[in-house]
């Protein structure tokens, strides 16, 4: 479903990204860990062209990413992007952070756009805030508002960079169980994350990446027992010395 | 002074109306008004251009707004009340004049606020919107500009003070505005130009600072509601209500 093929990305000099070439299938969770400065958050940017990438490419469906921008937009509006800092829209309420994507790209009418709002902030567990402003909820809650926001548009695919990361540590629980359940529906994921926890029981595969490569990928199990690359066990060993 | 005030007071309110054309502090509260909300299309047009990714767009808005701004106002006036007679074959009013000049003036400046506006929106915002899949326009219309221009009400509020003593340049040309009035009593009474210009100096003053006192209290309560938004995010849920009856 996503595909990555001879993907490199530089800074100048500084190669941030690193000849990947992965892929996703179509309802699969994919955990991407590994250190700081890794790429981690770089690679998944490059997925809905957040960033541009110089060489190789990048496919949804088939679809290029990274070629003409034409088709850019629609392509976009069927990847959902839950971002670390969350990024509601302030000056709306929780309802019409939801509703403006598919008013607004997918022009359905406000009706349609509510309805199905109040279901996903339902879903998300807030159905009762959907009047109040964003600023004026927990992260934990706009967090799981953002994820309402990306899943207003039914995409096929939700990208999570770092969702989890600005929260304090009682509000993770909450986003993870949103994140959970949505694997459980197959929804088709790559989720950027230090929740190793999350990983181990949601992820079908783990990619480790480190200095712009991905240089493990596994199944949970074999991730966390018997990594084979040296930087990924050390990165194990240093994660269970806490 | 209260004499003159007594006598001259309508001339310097309304001008000769309605005998004759409005005139007087009302023509330059007019004008002011008119030239700043015609120069906002224009002023939103140069902030979008300033920030663009488009090189020549951004280059062409920056020569505009350095050009402008390095031209006294006055100048700016001249040229407009000798040329465009000259190009359009038309004989404009000073009022309408004015108007245009202030609006070319203004939107130099007032392009420069809502450039900073923008700006001053976290690129979070930015992102989101394009991430769901929204138009550059789309994003700029129901995401960015809406919180600019919000944050922007206190500086647009400031350009409108300027706006406001730079229409006294109208005299000029023989807009019969309010320091055209005050001219014309002080020909009339010939010995009183202290008490004529210090009562202009009233009327300005009342206005403008008015008007700057509205600017604190709107960046004071804009200050006010961003400081209340954030103390919500650590606070139980049980405050918020009394919280938000406060807000509005």
């Amino acid at each position: 479903m996503i595909e990555f093929k001879d993907v490199n990305k530089w800074y100048g000099d500084y190669r941030a990204l690193h000849d990947i070439n992965e892929h996703v299938s179509a309802g699969e969770v994919v955990v991407v860990c590994g250190p700081s400065g890794s790429g981690k958050s770089t690679l998944i940017r490059t997925v809905n062209r957040l960033e541009e990438i110089q060489a190789g490419n990048i496919r949804i469906s088939g679809e290029e990413v990274h070629g003409s921008r034409k088709h850019l937009n629609t392509l976009r509006s069927r990847v959902g992007f839950v971002f670390q800092q969350f990024n509601l829209f302030p000056h709306m309420s929780v309802l019409d952070n939801v509703m403006i994507g598919p008013m607004t790209v997918l022009g359905r009418s406000k009706a349609d756009a509510a309805n199905k709002g109040r279901e996903l902030l339902a879903k998300v567990g807030l159905a009762h805030k959907a009047d109040a402003m964003p600023l004026q909820l927990s992260g934990g809650q706009q967090q799981r508002v953002a994820i309402a926001r990306a899943l207003a548009m039914e995409p096929p695919v939700m990208l999570f960079d770092e969702p989890t990361s600005a929260l304090d540590p009682e509000m993770v629980g909450e986003v993870l169980q949103v994140m959970k359940d949505l694997a459980a529906e197959g929804m088709t994921m790559i989720c950027v994350t230090h929740e190793m926890g999350f990983a181990r029981e949601v992820a079908d595969r783990i990619w480790f990446m480190d200095a712009g490569q991905v240089l493990e990928r596994a199944v949970p199990e074999v991730f966390f027992t018997t990594p084979q690359h040296p930087r990924a066990a050390k990165f194990i060993a240093d994660i269970r010395g806490h | 002074m209260l004499d003159i005030l007594h006598d001259y007071g309508p001339l310097l309110l309304i001008g000769q109306y309605p005998q004759g054309p409005l005139g007087g502090l009302a023509l330059t509260i007019i004008l002011a008004l008119v030239s700043l909300i015609a120069s906002f299309p224009i002023a939103i047009c140069i902030g979008l251009a300033r920030t663009s990714s488009i090189a020549p767009l951004r280059n062409a808005a920056l020569a505009y707004t350095y050009v402008v701004r390095a031209i006294p106002l006055l100048l700016l006036i001249f040229w407009t009340y000798f040329v465009i007679p000259l190009v359009t074959g038309y004989n404009i009013s000073g009022t309408v004049t004015m108007v245009v000049a202030l609006v070319v003036y203004e939107g130099a400046y007032l392009g420069e606020v809502v450039r900073a506006g923008i700006n001053a929106v976290p690129k979070g915002q930015v992102e989101a919107a394009r991430a769901m899949g929204m138009s550059y326009s789309q994003c700029m219309r129901k995401v960015v500009l809406p919180q600019a221009l919000f944050n922007m009400l206190p500086s647009i509020l400031n350009q409108f003070i300027m706006i406001t003593k730079n229409t006294s340049l109208a005299y000029l040309i023989g807009t019969q505005e309010v320091t055209f009035a005050a001219y014309q009593i002080n020909n009339q009474l010939l010995t009183q130009p202290f008490q004529v210009y210090a009562l202009l100096a009233g009327f300005y003053f009342v206005l403008c600072f008015s008007l700057s006192r509205l600017a604190n209290w709107l960046e004071r309560s804009i200050e006010r509601k961003r400081a209340g938004v954030a103390s919500h995010r650590t606070n139980s849920e049980a405050e918020q209500p009394v919280l938000l009856g406060q807000a509005k």
